[in-house]
Formats: structure tokens, sequence, C-alpha cells
């Protein structure tokens, strides 16, 4: 792209639920590119359009009722909004919200950008009675309003025609002239100066909108770029008006909405348009017995998806990993550089798809629940328990979803609208027991307990059930805890609107799933076929030449031997398992294997099993077939009986077998606990922008799985188990 | 009589007298259109109690009621 004849840009605005990413659809066709805004994780949105007479760069700002803002995310909107670039905005209005709309179109209009309101859903006010003059409202706005029906595509050319004109000469149509209290314009005259200074160029009617955003934004927030001059005037200021009994935020919001509220009063009748319906459907949805009774349905059906669900396209995208890895070693010639594109690079691709379709579905199933306007109800509903913790009542869907796997459960978190809030879901739920874990406790369980029970159930169920409610239990502490301690602040406040229920479109759910999934596999994956790379090379080398001569002797030995050829192959196949399992006793992986056995030894770990905690990092489910390799098994997974007996054979150096019913506890609890997970990270990584966030996670998960399999298995040994 | 929007009945219509949540929380209210003298009424209580759904404004809001006790209201005549 030439960056020299850059096409103007044009924003998107508006309510959260108004319909703004449907017309940005409608608009764009479909084509955008999702990128990133520096420094934050608000990803950028945005689309080439096509006018007449030129092209201009359509950009979808995130959803918000007012310019004012606490944070530097919200901050990014707004600058994005009236400053830099921005050519013009479009300012989409939901007919039937007119008056909560229209206070941030009117914010927009004061603070000097081009604006075009786009009157939204037209044809559901009209069904509700609702008449609105729209040549009236443009008249008192100063900027054309037009109504659209964004799901239909109705009312696309003259919008798009309105904003062509914006784009041209200034109007010189009057402006709304909002009546505020004549103190507050004192003290607006008072910071116009400060603020000038800032942004010495500023048109006297920008500086005035400037010196409102100020006064309502600054004060207990965490915003950068602020000059302190600015701020302690508007401090000085504020402690003034308080003195006097004045509110400032009061007096400038409730002046706009006194302007809004007079011209809403000229252009329509003002009336409460409620769909019937939908108030029935809440009736049913949010009622104390059948309310409960759908939402378990729908969050069992969520879970049962993303666990039953997306099992055999997992288990294609596998199979498919394997066709091709096997395709690569009969063309590679046997060596350092099959192994590399075999076990590193298709292995590594296979890792980030495997992920796809589970978060193809989660997404898919959240959008159509925020949508449909459910996942509000849900909170709502759940809020209750979320709350004792320190989350959102959004956090319980993230949550839910990390029993099938943390990585789609990351990644939903962006349903909750505060970044620490975020946070805090996102660095507690890698705690719930994904799926990943469950071949480890199976394969734990048949290796320890086998045939045994606990009264009536079987002493295997009792730990798989242990397992899961523990993890519950843990997250919900760690996530109090979090809240307490590292991201300390305001609990999280629930003001969340209800929205009208409404049926989702097929489109933009797939459009915003499809996104969703690009962002994963090109920035979260890159990182995991990076780290995978890296953990072949660390299990791979370096190679013991003694090894191989010693092996490819017995090779020869046994080629001379008299033996019927079955039974050669029988030795030859064992002699390259023990020599996989040499090789990777000496390489750096087994080498770090063995180097930490004196600090898993106190949690009934050898180093065999220190070995596969590393492979592990790559996917938890790694750990079995690292284990096959150690063992000199080969290939293996969690129902393999010679795996099984294998660990049941294996000894300390003093002779006590390794795997007993306490380490196996110790185990899984580790397994539990610990953040064995490279793709978790590389996705927090993603979805925090930083690095940090992933570093604390791994580094207090792997403490905590230390500590409690520590206290388990010395405990248990002093209480004379095991 | 002023009562808090946390304890006027469910359907009970009333008019809003003043806002005294946190600095953070009022703005964000008011922003949304919760003012002295905006009309507003209870639409429900979720099945544990808290939070409460209020209808204000032609939109349904939802918040808790750790903040709702902080919104003084004037109960109106039903007619």
């Amino acid at each position: 792209m030439s960056s020299g004849a850059s096409p103007p840009q044009v924003l998107i605005a508006g309510n959260p639920n108004c319909g703004k990413s449907t017309l940005f659809n409608a608009l764009s066709g479909g084509s955008a590119h999702v990128g990133n805004y520096p420094g934050v994780t608000v990803d950028r949105t945005s689309a080439r359009v096509r006018l007449s007479a030129q092209d201009i760069e359509l950009v979808d700002v995130p959803g918000m009722y007012s310019l004012t803002a606490g944070s530097p995310e919200e901050q990014l909107a707004v600058n994005a909004l009236i400053e830099g670039d921005t050519r013009a905005v479009i300012c989409v209005v939901e007919a039937t919200t007119l008056q909560r709309g229209l206070y941030l179109a009117l914010q927009l209009v004061e603070s000097g950008v081009p604006v075009v309101v786009a009157l939204n859903m037209m044809d559901s006010a009209e069904r509700l009675g609702l008449r609105i003059d729209t040549e009236r409202l443009s008249q008192l706005f100063g900027s054309p309003v037009i109504p659209v029906v964004a799901t239909k595509r109705r009312g696309m050319d003259a919008l798009l025609a309105a904003l062509e004109k914006q784009l041209g000469p200034v109007s010189g149509a009057p402006q709304p002239n909002v009546a505020y209290p004549p103190e507050l314009e004192a003290d607006v005259a008072k910071l116009v100066p400060v603020i000038a200074q800032w942004r010495p160029g500023t048109a006297p009617r920008q500086l005035r909108a400037v010196a409102h955003w100020c006064f309502l934004s600054l004060g207990e927030d965490s915003l950068r770029d602020v000059p302190d001059t600015v701020r302690q005037a508007v401090h000085d200021i504020r402690e003034a008006a308080n003195a006097q009994g004045r509110n400032l935020d009061l007096e400038i919001v409730s002046s706009r909405y006194a302007w809004i509220d007079d011209a809403v009063g000229q252009v329509c009748s003002v009336q409460d348009p409620q769909p019937p319906w939908s108030e029935r459907i809440d009736r049913v949805l949010t009622h104390p017995i059948a309310g409960l009774a759908v939402f378990a349905v729908v969050m069992f059906g969520i879970f049962e998806a993303l666990f039953a669900g997306a099992e055999p396209l997992i288990a294609a995208i596998e199979r498919f990993t394997g066709f091709m890895q096997a395709q690569a070693a009969a063309i590679l010639p046997p060596g350092v550089l099959q192994d590399l594109v075999v076990e590193g690079i298709i292995a590594g691709v296979g890792n980030v798809i495997v992920f796809a379709p589970q978060i193809l579905m989660l997404f898919l199933f959240i959008g159509f629940l925020e949508d449909s306007g459910y996942l509000a109800r849900v909170a709502f509903g759940i809020d209750r328990v979320m709350k004792g913790v320190g989350l959102h009542g959004k956090a319980f869907v993230p949550l839910l979803s990390g029993f099938a796997c943390a990585v789609p459960a990351v990644m939903a978190t962006r349903t909750i609208e505060r970044r620490r809030d975020r946070l805090v879901t996102m660095l507690a739920l890698p705690l719930m027991s994904c799926s990943a874990r469950l071949p480890i406790y199976i394969l734990v369980v048949g290796t320890v307990f086998a045939g045994q029970s606990v009264g009536w159930f079987s002493a295997g169920a009792v730990a798989l059930f242990s397992m899961y409610t523990l993890s519950v239990l843990v997250t919900l502490t760690a996530a109090a805890v979090i809240r307490r301690t590292v991201l300390p602040g305001p609990a999280p406040t629930f003001v969340l609107e209800m929205p009208p229920y409404r049926w989702p479109s097929a489109q933009i759910l797939w459009l915003n799933a499809w996104r969703r999934l690009r962002i994963f596999l090109v920035d979260a994956g890159t990182i995991i076929l990076a780290m995978t790379i890296l953990l072949w090379a660390l299990l791979s080398f370096p190679k013991s030449a003694d090894v191989t001569e010693h092996y490819a002797a017995e090779r020869v030995r046994v080629e001379q031997m008299g033996a019927p050829e079955a039974e050669k192959e029988v030795l030859l196949r064992a002699i390259d398992s023990h020599e996989a399992a040499d090789q990777l006793g000496n390489s750096f992986g087994g080498r770090f294997g063995h180097a930490i056995e004196p600090a898993i030894r106190p949690i009934g770990f050898d180093w065999q099993i220190g070995v596969g905690i590393i492979g592990a990092f790559a996917a938890r489910e790694v750990f079995i077939s690292t284990l096959g390799v150690v063992f000199g098994i080969g290939e293996a997974d969690e129902e393999n009986k010679p795996l099984r007996q294998a660990l049941q054979d294996a000894r300390h150096a003093d002779g006590t077998p390794v795997m007993t019913p306490l380490s196996g506890i110790s185990l899984m609890i580790f397994f539990l606990l610990a953040c064995q997970c490279m793709s978790t990270l590389a996705v927090v990584r993603r979805e925090s922008g930083s690095w940090k966030w992933p570093v604390f996670l791994f580094t207090y998960m792997t403490v905590l799985a230390y500590t409690a399999s520590f206290a388990v298995y010395q405990g248990g040994q002093l209480l004379g188990f095991g | 009589m002023k009562t808090s929007l946390a304890d006027l009945p469910v359907g009970q219509p009333a008019e809003i007298a003043s806002i005294d949540c946190e600095r953070r929380i009022s703005r964000r209210l008011m922003e949304m259109g919760l003012l002295p003298g905006t009309h507003v009424r209870v639409v429900r209580v979720a099945p544990l109690g808290d939070p409460i759904e209020l209808r204000v404004r032609n939109y349904s809001l939802s918040l808790r009621r750790a903040e709702a006790a902080q919104i003084a209201v004037s109960p109106e005549e039903t007619v």
C-alpha cells in the first residue's frame, strides 16, 4: 500500500448493541482487515470503501456510551475519534434508544469533527409506532441524519452520499448550542487558556469541547499524555466547585441531556417502544426455575460442543498432521533435516491448527449469545456468584469454556469490558481442568488404581471427580486472591445494558469467528510454532555418537542372527525404541530431567517423569508420548498397556516403586495446577499485550503446583501412605 | 417520600432524585441518561436476588443492589 496517498479515514462509532458492526460489514462488504492498536489490546478493524469520487478507510471503533475516558484503552478510541487523521465520523444511533445514542453524537459534533448520524433500525422503530422526523433532527444537529436498516443494507447509498458531502468543504450549518449553566461557562473559560498551551492552534469551539472532556475524564483516571498543568487546573476548579456544593459532572451531562430531551421532543412522540415479545422472552429466560433450566441446557450445549463436538475435527486435523509427517518422512532422507521438518515444523503447525475447531465453535456460540442478547442475561443471572470472588458476571462463559480448553477460553474474555477484570479472569481460568489433562489422569489412574475401589465407587472415578472439583475450587480461589493482591482495585462494576432480543445474522457471526481465528493463527500461532521447534531441539540434541554406534552394532548383531525374519523385526523395533530412549536421556531435555531430579524427588517423581513434564510443555498430552519414548516403548497413548506396565515396574535407585497411589495423586495434582501449556501462554501474551502476564501466570501456577504436590506427597508419607 | 432504588418495589414507577455512587459509576450512569428527574422502574430482580434490572429512557439496564442503594428516588403515583 502506498502511504503517500492513503485515503481519508472515516470512523464508525456508536453505543454497544446499536448495530455498529453490522453497518460496518454492510458498508465494507465483509472485507475487513483486523490489526492491533500499538500498546493496547484493542483490535483495529478497518476496510477500504469506495465512494463515487474517492476511496476512504473505514475504521470500526469499539462500542461506547460517551467520549469520557478513564483508561488508556478508552482514551485510544477517543483520540482516534476527535484528533489525528480522522476526517469524519459516522455515529450509529439506534432509533429506539434515541436519547442515549444522541448523547454520543452530540459530544462528537461538539468536538468539531464532521459527523453523519446513521439512525439505525428504523424499521423496528416504525413497527413499534415510533416516528422520527429525521429532517428536523438534521437541522437541530447541524449534521445529516440518515435513516438506515443495517441488517437489510437499506439507506447505504444515502449514507455514503451524505458522508461524501461531509468530507468536502465545511458546510457552515448552524451547530447545536447546548445551554450550559453560567458558573460552568466561567469554569470552562478558566480552563481554556491552560488547554490552549497544551494544544496550540486548536479552534476555540474545540478548546471548549476539550475542557468539558477534561472536567469529566480527569481525576482517578489512568490516562497518559495529559500534562500536569491541565490536571492541576481541573483539580483546583473542581475543588472550588465542590466547595460551593456544585457537581461539574452533573452540570455538563444534564445540560447535554436537557438539549437532547428538547430536540427529541421536537422530532418524535416520546414513549417506551419496547418490543412486547422481548419482555415476554425475558419473563421465561430470567425466571428462577425456567430460566435456570434454559441456562443449564445452553451451557451444557456449549460444553458438549467444545468437548465432544469438536473431537472429530480435532482428530481429523491430527490425522492430517500425521499424514503430512509420514509424507515428509518418506520424501526427506533420514537425518536432522527430516526430524526438524517432521517433529518441529509440521508438528508445530499441527499444534496451532488443532485449536481451530474449538476456537471457531466457541466464538460462533459466544457471538450468538452476545448478538442475540442472551449473554447479558447469563451475566445478569450468574453475577451474584461471580461477584463473591471478584469476577464480573460475564466471566462465567470463559471460565466454563476453560473445562474444554484454556486457549479459546482466554480469547473469550474479550466480552468482559474492563481490562483489569479481563486479566483476572484470564489469569485464573487456566486452572480449570481442561480436556488435555484428562488423558494424563486416565494414564495415572490406570497405572496406580487399576481395579481398586472406594466404597461403591471405583478409585479412578473418585480420583477424577476429585480433580474436577479441586480445579473449580482452586480457580475461584485464585481469582479472589489475584483480585486482592496482584490486580487490586475496585471490584468489577456491573452496569450492563440488557439489549432487546434479536436474531443474530449468520454472516456476521461467521465473519467475527473467522477474524478471531485468524488473529489466533497469526499472532499466537507463530509463538506456538517457534516454541514447538525449540522444544524439539531441546529433546533431540545433542546426539550421542556413542549411543548411535552402540545401537548400530546391535542392529548388525541382530541382522546376522539365524532367527526368522519376523523375530528379527521385533528385535530391531525394540532396538529403535531403546536407542530413542537413550538419545532422549542424553539430550538437553534429558539432562535437564536428571538435573531437576533432586527437586522433583520430594514430590514423588523421578527423572523420567521430569523429562515427560518438559515435553508436556508443548501440550499436556505430549507427556504421554514423551514417557513412551523415555521408557523405550515407542508410540504410546493413555490406554497403552506396555506404558502402564513400564510405569508400574519403574523403580527409584533405592528399589522402591516410582508410581504408587500417592505419587500418582501427586502427579495428577501437579498436572492440574501447573501451566504445562505453551499455547495458553502464547494466547495470554496476545490477549494481554505483554509478556509480563504469561510469565506471571507460568510462575504462579508452577509454584502452586509444586507446593501442592509437595504437601500431598510428603504429608501422605508422614501419614503412612505410599 | 424518598427511598433508594434498591428498595423500590418491582413495577413501581419512580423519579430519580440523586445519584451518590462513587464518581466513576455515577458518571457512567449519568452519561447513560440516569439523571435527577429521569423516570425509572425496576423490572425484575435476578434469580439469586442481585443484580436488579431497570427500565429507563426506553432501554433496560442492570446494576447491583450495592449501587442501586446509592440512588435516591421518589416513587410516583400510579394512575
